[in-house]
């Protein structure tokens, strides 16, 4: 039998329902995995109690022949941005010390609803602002990849970021499927560095209730996963509408597993020509391209497209993304919740409470954030970033007039090591480049692993769809998938 | 350098975050960095371009202005560091 951590959701489903192995089985060789690969720093906290409880309650569900879904009894981890009931809750920040919530986020609910085992909280970015987990209170993630030639050979290398704990849980094989959530990157990013699909989807497709705010206009969950189909499967179980969250799109799911016909003739492809910016790692150009002959070889048509305003999405996010984190992190004073560092005024309390909590990439947002919303700068800064945002959504706009679909890389580079870029914050937000325009627009798009690189490192590309149209991006998602047939594991498996 | 130390000192207090003053000019730098890279936007023309401030296609849901949850003093209550009589305590704030 395939060992148990190897396996895909798709395929534990349809082991668990054969009855070659119980829920409880399949759990328990997870918590091994996850025992074993403490080194990669992936988790905050484990919860294998409540994971061994729920894996017993699906047991007796399956026993019966009535699963709650294709996610019961399938192990998975939490990104500790998302707010579970009775267990600590950090974002990774030291000024959420000992918070344990009293309710649980929609869209692990809706997981647990789904019969999803969580096996665990990950690590992530500090509130989820960075791009290679190197910003957190609970120390650094490790990419369970190494390179096997280069500069990097033998070096530790960042996961990405900000879901940088779930995508390595889930590369190693600790747990099938993992929790993300993306605001300028942060699920495709990471993904693309670790080998793995990550999807993020349209916004307003997974609620945000009891989602760490960090910019309420750009903030989405989506799954992490091994595979395009397990996406789909766990998108179905996450997504829906809910009235707690007033940006939540109220509208009916259609059935995203059955999206993955495999059949592309026809659809036609947008290839941004403002994407192939200077410079350019030209392995990432390379892999585009054989991106470009798979998807023509399924029967698609290349359209070249273009996104003029695409140099400005950077910049443009890094005025809206800390204007909205400067007002979402007010909440944390001291007074409701998480850390307290006394002082002789309410004033004292408040400025020695967020001084001590917050790190360093935190409070430089939040500076920046509170700058560009001051007075004689509001308009400067942030008005024209707003009319900017209106123009880089035109530009997309336009181009899904004439495509279904756009390719582009995920990265424009593959996973370096930890400590590099780390004194340098452009360079890091650079890391974004491709994936923040999307965010800016609201569209879903999807980063798989195409290849790997001359070092041996996975390399992604990404898919951009309309709004709401995660079934066409799944679609090609699988073809582009089937033809890349990357099977390669870290650590040479 | 387009933010200056004493520019820090003030966003850093409406931001109520306590800084160190060796921490001054190095985060005046740093942010300094940021703010003029940022400024590229203004090579852009927006005349007439409205200001977007949400992605979503929608108008927001009204609801009835109605009683849904409560009576849960005690789990609000349950993470703050300090509470007092089934009230957040912070130091005096009137003399």
């Amino acid at each position: 039998m395939t060992k148990l951590t190897s396996l895909s959701i798709a395929a534990a489903r349809d082991g668990l329902k054969k009855k070659e192995f119980s829920a409880s089985e399949l759990t328990e060789a997870h918590i091994v995995a996850m025992e074993g690969a403490r080194e990669l720093n992936a988790f905050i906290t484990e919860t294998p109690e409540i994971a061994l409880e729920r894996a017993r309650e699906s047991d007796v569900r399956l026993g019966k022949g009535s699963p709650l879904s294709a996610m019961d009894g399938i192990p998975i981890a939490i990104k500790d941005l998302f707010a579970t009931e009775g267990v600590l809750t950090t974002a990774a920040s030291h000024i959420l010390d000992g918070f344990t919530p009293t309710y649980e986020s929609t869209v692990s609910a809706n997981l647990r609803s789904a019969g999803a085992v969580m096996l665990g909280k990950t690590n992530l970015d500090e509130f989820a602002m960075g791009s290679a987990n190197i910003t957190s209170f609970y120390g650094n993630v490790k990419n369970p990849w190494k390179a096997t030639g280069g500069k990097n050979v033998g070096k530790d290398l960042v996961p990405g970021g900000s879901s940088g704990g779930s995508a390595a849980a889930v590369a190693s094989g600790i747990a099938m499927a993992a929790t993300g959530t993306d605001t300028g990157g942060s699920i495709r990013q990471p993904a693309s560095f670790t080998g793995i699909v990550g999807l993020k989807p349209t916004y307003g497709r997974c609620s945000r209730w009891g989602t760490v705010a960090f910019a309420s206009s750009l903030d989405q969950a989506g799954p992490m996963t091994k595979t395009v189909r397990d996406a789909a499967i766990m998108l179905q179980a996450m997504a829906g509408h809910d009235a707690k969250d007033s940006t939540s799109a109220d509208m009916a799911l259609p059935d995203f597993e059955s999206a993955l016909t495999g059949d592309i003739r026809g659809l036609k492809v947008g290839v941004p020509s403002e994407y192939r910016i200077d410079g350019i790692d030209p392995e990432i150009t390379a892999i585009w391209d054989r991106g470009i002959e798979w998807l023509k070889d399924a029967g698609a048509e290349i359209i070249e497209v273009s996104l003029p305003t695409t140099k400005y999405a950077l910049p443009t996010y890094y005025i809206v993304a800390p204007a909205e984190a400067s007002a979402n992190l007010a909440r944390y004073d001291g007074v409701r919740f998480g850390l307290r560092v006394p002082g002789e005024s309410l004033d004292d309390m408040y400025m020695n409470t967020r001084g001590a909590g917050f790190g360093a990439e935190v409070k430089r947002r939040i500076l920046i954030g509170t700058y560009v919303l001051s007075a004689g700068y509001y308009d400067a800064y942030y008005i024209k970033a707003q009319k900017v945002r209106t123009l880089i959504s035109e530009d997309f706009k336009k181009a899904f007039t004439s495509v279904d679909v756009l390719l582009t890389p995920t990265a424009p580079s593959a996973a370096f090591a930890i400590g590099e870029k780390q004194d340098d914050p452009i360079a890091m937000y650079l890391n974004d480049v491709f994936t923040v325009p999307t965010s800016l627009a609201g569209l879903p798009g999807i980063s798989l692993p195409a290849g790997l690189n001359n070092d041996g490192l996975p390399l992604g590309l990404q898919l951009i769809g309309r709004a709401f149209d995660e079934e066409t991006l799944l679609r090609v998602a699988g073809v582009l998938e089937t033809a890349a047939n990357f099977t390669h594991q870290p650590g040479g498996k | 350098m387009s933010i200056d130390r004493e520019t820090v000192q003030k966003i850093a207090y409406l931001a109520r975050i306590r800084v160190d003053d060796d921490q001054l000019d190095p985060l005046a730098g740093e942010i300094s960095g940021i703010i003029d890279w940022i400024e590229q936007l203004s090579e852009l023309d927006t005349n007439g371009v409205e200001p977007m401030a949400s992605v979503a296609a929608m108008t927001l849901p009204m609801r009835k202005d109605a009683v849904t949850d409560g009576n849960c003093r005690d789990g609000v209550l349950k993470n703050a560091p300090d509470s007092e009589d089934g009230f957040f305590a912070v130091p005096k704030v009137v003399e």
